[in-house]
Protein backbone atom coordinates (compact mmCIF):
# COMPACT_ATOMS: atom_id res chain seq x y z
CA UNK A 1 0.00 0.00 0.00
CA UNK A 2 1.47 3.35 -1.31
CA UNK A 3 1.58 6.47 1.60
CA UNK A 4 1.95 10.09 0.48
CA UNK A 5 3.74 10.87 3.13
CA UNK A 6 6.62 8.54 2.26
CA UNK A 7 7.35 10.57 -1.28
CA UNK A 8 6.28 13.89 0.22
CA UNK A 9 7.25 14.43 3.71
CA UNK A 10 5.27 15.40 7.43
CA UNK A 11 7.53 18.39 7.13
CA UNK A 12 6.22 19.89 4.00
CA UNK A 13 2.87 19.52 5.85
CA UNK A 14 3.70 21.39 9.01
CA UNK A 15 5.49 23.70 6.74
CA UNK A 16 2.45 24.54 4.92
CA UNK A 17 -0.25 24.20 7.97
CA UNK A 18 1.68 27.04 9.57
CA UNK A 19 2.04 29.75 6.53
CA UNK A 20 -1.98 29.03 6.25
CA UNK A 21 -2.81 29.61 9.84
CA UNK A 22 0.03 32.91 9.45
CA UNK A 23 -1.86 34.12 6.54
CA UNK A 24 -5.22 33.97 8.86
CA UNK A 25 -3.57 35.81 11.96
CA UNK A 26 -2.48 38.38 9.42
CA UNK A 27 -6.19 38.49 7.54
CA UNK A 28 -7.61 39.03 11.13
CA UNK A 29 -5.17 41.78 12.62
CA UNK A 30 -4.98 43.51 9.16
CA UNK A 31 -8.59 43.95 7.64
CA UNK A 32 -11.28 45.29 9.19
CA UNK A 33 -14.35 44.30 7.43
CA UNK A 34 -15.93 41.95 10.24
CA UNK A 35 -16.93 39.59 7.52
CA UNK A 36 -13.45 39.20 5.78
CA UNK A 37 -11.86 38.62 9.46
CA UNK A 38 -14.43 35.45 9.65
CA UNK A 39 -13.07 34.04 6.74
CA UNK A 40 -9.43 34.75 8.11
CA UNK A 41 -10.72 32.61 11.27
CA UNK A 42 -11.58 29.90 8.49
CA UNK A 43 -8.29 29.86 7.08
CA UNK A 44 -6.62 29.79 10.47
CA UNK A 45 -9.07 26.74 11.56
CA UNK A 46 -8.70 25.02 7.87
CA UNK A 47 -4.52 24.97 8.57
CA UNK A 48 -5.45 23.41 11.91
CA UNK A 49 -7.53 20.98 10.06
CA UNK A 50 -4.85 20.04 7.56
CA UNK A 51 -2.27 19.35 9.95
CA UNK A 52 -4.54 17.10 12.08
CA UNK A 53 -5.23 14.86 8.91
CA UNK A 54 -1.47 15.11 7.95
CA UNK A 55 -1.07 13.42 11.66
CA UNK A 56 -3.72 11.40 11.54
CA UNK A 57 -2.23 9.70 7.92
CA UNK A 58 1.21 9.99 9.81
CA UNK A 59 -0.09 7.72 13.10
CA UNK A 60 -2.28 5.89 10.54
CA UNK A 61 -4.96 6.25 13.02
CA UNK A 62 -8.44 7.23 12.26
CA UNK A 63 -9.00 9.05 15.18
CA UNK A 64 -7.48 12.74 13.85
CA UNK A 65 -9.98 12.45 10.67
CA UNK A 66 -12.71 11.80 13.73
CA UNK A 67 -11.38 15.06 15.50
CA UNK A 68 -11.11 16.81 11.74
CA UNK A 69 -15.52 15.75 11.91
CA UNK A 70 -15.69 17.26 14.89
CA UNK A 71 -14.03 20.81 13.93
CA UNK A 72 -15.62 21.46 11.44
CA UNK A 73 -19.16 20.87 12.88
CA UNK A 74 -17.90 23.61 15.70
CA UNK A 75 -16.67 25.60 12.42
CA UNK A 76 -20.48 24.86 10.99
CA UNK A 77 -21.85 26.18 14.63
CA UNK A 78 -19.68 29.59 14.57
CA UNK A 79 -20.24 31.01 11.07
CA UNK A 80 -24.31 30.60 11.73
CA UNK A 81 -24.12 32.53 15.59
CA UNK A 82 -21.22 34.84 14.12
CA UNK A 83 -22.94 35.93 11.09
CA UNK A 84 -25.85 36.35 12.76
CA UNK A 85 -24.83 38.63 14.84
CA UNK A 86 -23.39 40.66 12.13
CA UNK A 87 -26.76 41.01 11.04
CA UNK A 88 -27.81 42.20 14.24
CA UNK A 89 -24.94 44.87 13.73
CA UNK A 90 -26.08 45.64 10.65
CA UNK A 91 -29.20 46.48 11.34
CA UNK A 92 -28.66 48.73 14.29
CA UNK A 93 -25.22 50.43 13.08
CA UNK A 94 -25.53 50.25 9.14
CA UNK A 95 -22.28 49.11 8.81
CA UNK A 96 -20.02 46.15 9.80
CA UNK A 97 -16.86 48.25 10.30
CA UNK A 98 -15.29 46.56 13.72
CA UNK A 99 -13.72 50.53 14.62
CA UNK A 100 -17.79 51.35 15.66
CA UNK A 101 -18.09 48.36 17.76
CA UNK A 102 -17.01 50.20 20.67
CA UNK A 103 -19.82 50.36 23.10
CA UNK A 104 -18.51 47.49 24.88
CA UNK A 105 -15.27 49.40 25.92
CA UNK A 106 -15.16 49.02 30.27
CA UNK B 1 5.12 13.60 -9.92
CA UNK B 2 3.30 13.93 -6.60
CA UNK B 3 6.21 16.39 -5.10
CA UNK B 4 4.69 18.65 -7.95
CA UNK B 5 1.51 18.28 -7.11
CA UNK B 6 1.71 18.70 -3.81
CA UNK B 7 3.89 22.06 -4.86
CA UNK B 8 0.90 22.69 -7.12
CA UNK B 9 -2.05 22.84 -4.52
CA UNK B 10 -0.16 24.27 -1.79
CA UNK B 11 0.85 27.52 -4.16
CA UNK B 12 -2.92 27.62 -5.11
CA UNK B 13 -3.77 27.17 -1.31
CA UNK B 14 -1.39 30.05 -0.37
CA UNK B 15 -2.27 32.44 -3.15
CA UNK B 16 -5.65 32.52 -3.07
CA UNK B 17 -5.89 32.84 0.95
CA UNK B 18 -3.73 35.48 0.37
CA UNK B 19 -5.90 37.04 -2.11
CA UNK B 20 -8.88 36.63 0.13
CA UNK B 21 -7.27 39.02 2.26
CA UNK B 22 -6.00 41.11 -0.09
CA UNK B 23 -9.63 41.76 -2.47
CA UNK B 24 -10.92 44.78 -1.44
CA UNK B 25 -14.64 43.47 -2.68
CA UNK B 26 -15.85 41.32 -0.03
CA UNK B 27 -17.78 38.92 -2.77
CA UNK B 28 -14.36 38.37 -4.15
CA UNK B 29 -12.71 37.39 -1.07
CA UNK B 30 -15.19 35.13 -1.08
CA UNK B 31 -14.77 33.77 -4.45
CA UNK B 32 -11.01 33.29 -3.42
CA UNK B 33 -11.78 31.50 -0.39
CA UNK B 34 -14.29 28.84 -2.30
CA UNK B 35 -11.05 28.46 -4.33
CA UNK B 36 -9.17 28.01 -1.19
CA UNK B 37 -11.35 25.40 0.28
CA UNK B 38 -11.47 23.58 -2.95
CA UNK B 39 -7.31 23.26 -2.98
CA UNK B 40 -7.77 21.86 0.61
CA UNK B 41 -10.03 19.25 -0.26
CA UNK B 42 -7.71 18.43 -3.05
CA UNK B 43 -5.04 18.03 -0.19
CA UNK B 44 -7.53 16.06 1.71
CA UNK B 45 -7.62 13.28 -1.84
CA UNK B 46 -3.87 12.97 -1.75
CA UNK B 47 -3.97 11.89 1.65
CA UNK B 48 -6.40 9.45 0.75
CA UNK B 49 -9.10 10.34 2.66
CA UNK B 50 -12.17 10.80 0.80
CA UNK B 51 -14.94 11.09 3.24
CA UNK B 52 -13.23 13.65 4.62
CA UNK B 53 -12.41 15.78 1.16
CA UNK B 54 -16.35 14.96 0.56
CA UNK B 55 -17.43 16.66 3.90
CA UNK B 56 -15.31 19.24 3.26
CA UNK B 57 -16.40 20.30 -0.10
CA UNK B 58 -20.28 20.02 0.89
CA UNK B 59 -19.33 21.86 4.45
CA UNK B 60 -17.09 24.53 3.78
CA UNK B 61 -18.00 25.03 -0.09
CA UNK B 62 -21.45 24.00 -0.13
CA UNK B 63 -22.32 25.75 3.66
CA UNK B 64 -19.98 27.94 4.96
CA UNK B 65 -19.39 30.07 1.71
CA UNK B 66 -23.55 30.16 0.79
CA UNK B 67 -24.15 31.69 4.19
CA UNK B 68 -21.66 34.22 3.85
CA UNK B 69 -22.71 34.88 0.57
CA UNK B 70 -25.81 35.52 0.91
CA UNK B 71 -24.82 37.75 4.22
CA UNK B 72 -22.81 39.99 1.73
CA UNK B 73 -25.62 40.29 -0.56
CA UNK B 74 -28.26 40.99 2.11
CA UNK B 75 -25.86 43.72 3.93
CA UNK B 76 -25.27 44.99 0.22
CA UNK B 77 -21.42 45.04 0.64
CA UNK B 78 -20.33 44.57 -2.47
CA UNK B 79 -18.61 47.67 -2.96
CA UNK B 80 -15.82 49.06 -1.97
CA UNK B 81 -16.26 51.40 0.35
CA UNK B 82 -13.81 50.19 3.24
CA UNK B 83 -11.91 52.88 4.61
CA UNK B 84 -8.29 52.78 4.62
CA UNK B 85 -7.04 51.83 8.32
CA UNK B 86 -4.28 54.07 9.89
CA UNK B 87 -0.59 53.21 8.33
CA UNK B 88 0.59 52.14 11.97
CA UNK B 89 -1.98 49.21 12.27
CA UNK B 90 -0.90 47.96 8.90
CA UNK B 91 2.77 48.22 9.46
CA UNK B 92 2.30 46.53 12.79
CA UNK B 93 0.12 43.72 11.05
CA UNK B 94 2.43 43.09 9.10
CA UNK B 95 5.30 42.79 11.30
CA UNK B 96 3.64 40.65 13.66
CA UNK B 97 2.57 37.99 10.80
CA UNK B 98 6.56 38.05 9.93
CA UNK B 99 7.51 37.95 13.29
CA UNK B 100 4.67 34.77 13.83
CA UNK B 101 5.78 32.97 10.53
CA UNK B 102 9.33 33.28 11.77
CA UNK B 103 9.21 32.49 15.35
CA UNK B 104 6.74 29.03 14.25
CA UNK B 105 8.53 28.19 11.00
CA UNK B 106 12.24 28.24 13.01
CA UNK B 107 10.77 26.08 15.72
CA UNK B 108 9.65 23.51 13.54
CA UNK B 109 12.66 24.02 11.14
CA UNK B 110 14.81 23.15 14.21
CA UNK B 111 12.41 19.99 15.21
CA UNK B 112 13.58 16.77 14.67
CA UNK B 113 11.29 13.67 13.78
CA UNK B 114 11.17 10.65 16.27
CA UNK B 115 10.36 8.28 13.87
CA UNK B 116 13.18 8.32 11.29
CA UNK B 117 12.60 5.55 9.31
CA UNK B 118 8.37 5.93 8.22
CA UNK B 119 6.70 2.21 7.21
CA UNK B 120 3.58 1.61 6.21
CA UNK B 121 1.45 -1.21 7.76
CA UNK B 122 -0.68 -1.52 5.09
CA UNK B 123 -4.02 -1.51 7.53
CA UNK B 124 -6.92 -0.11 6.79
CA UNK B 125 -7.87 3.16 8.90
CA UNK B 126 -9.58 5.80 6.96
CA UNK B 127 -11.84 4.23 4.80
CA UNK B 128 -15.21 5.31 5.14
CA UNK B 129 -16.63 2.22 6.90
CA UNK B 130 -13.56 2.31 9.65
CA UNK B 131 -14.20 5.99 10.31
CA UNK B 132 -18.33 5.40 10.78
CA UNK B 133 -17.24 2.65 12.41
CA UNK B 134 -14.77 4.72 15.03
CA UNK B 135 -16.80 7.64 15.07
CA UNK B 136 -19.90 5.54 16.62
CA UNK B 137 -18.01 2.95 18.86
CA UNK B 138 -15.35 5.20 20.20
CA UNK B 139 -16.79 8.67 19.85
CA UNK B 140 -20.39 7.98 20.12
CA UNK B 141 -20.87 10.54 22.55
CA UNK B 142 -19.33 13.48 20.82
CA UNK B 143 -21.17 12.96 18.28
CA UNK B 144 -24.29 13.71 20.28
CA UNK B 145 -23.05 16.25 21.80
CA UNK B 146 -22.05 17.90 18.06
CA UNK B 147 -25.57 17.46 17.31
CA UNK B 148 -27.02 19.55 20.36
CA UNK B 149 -24.13 21.87 19.28
CA UNK B 150 -26.09 22.25 15.84
CA UNK B 151 -29.48 22.93 17.23
CA UNK B 152 -28.70 25.36 19.70
CA UNK B 153 -26.48 26.89 16.97
CA UNK B 154 -29.74 27.34 14.92
CA UNK B 155 -32.07 28.32 17.87
CA UNK B 156 -29.28 31.26 18.48
CA UNK B 157 -29.03 32.06 14.73
CA UNK B 158 -32.81 32.26 14.93
CA UNK B 159 -33.00 34.80 17.51
CA UNK B 160 -30.23 37.10 17.40
CA UNK B 161 -31.27 37.94 13.49
CA UNK B 162 -35.01 38.26 14.21
CA UNK B 163 -35.75 41.67 14.13
CA UNK B 164 -35.27 44.18 17.17
CA UNK B 165 -34.44 47.50 17.61
CA UNK B 166 -31.90 49.00 20.39
CA UNK B 167 -33.27 51.56 21.97
CA UNK B 168 -30.85 54.79 21.95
Amino acid sequence: MENILQQIGIENYIYLSTLLFCIGIFGVLYRRNAIVMFMSVEIMLNAVNLLLVAFSTYHQDASGQVFVFFSMAVAAAEVAVGLAILVAVYRNLNNIDIDNLKNLKG
Amino acid sequence: MLLTLFYILSAITLATAFLTIFSKNPIHSAIYLVLCFFSIAGHYLMFNAQFLAIVHVIVYSGAIMILMLFTIMLMNLNKEDEKNKSMLTRISAVISFCLVAFVLLAAFIKAQPVITEYKVSGQDYQSIKVLGQVLLNEYMVPFEFASVLLLVSMIGAVLLSKKEHINN
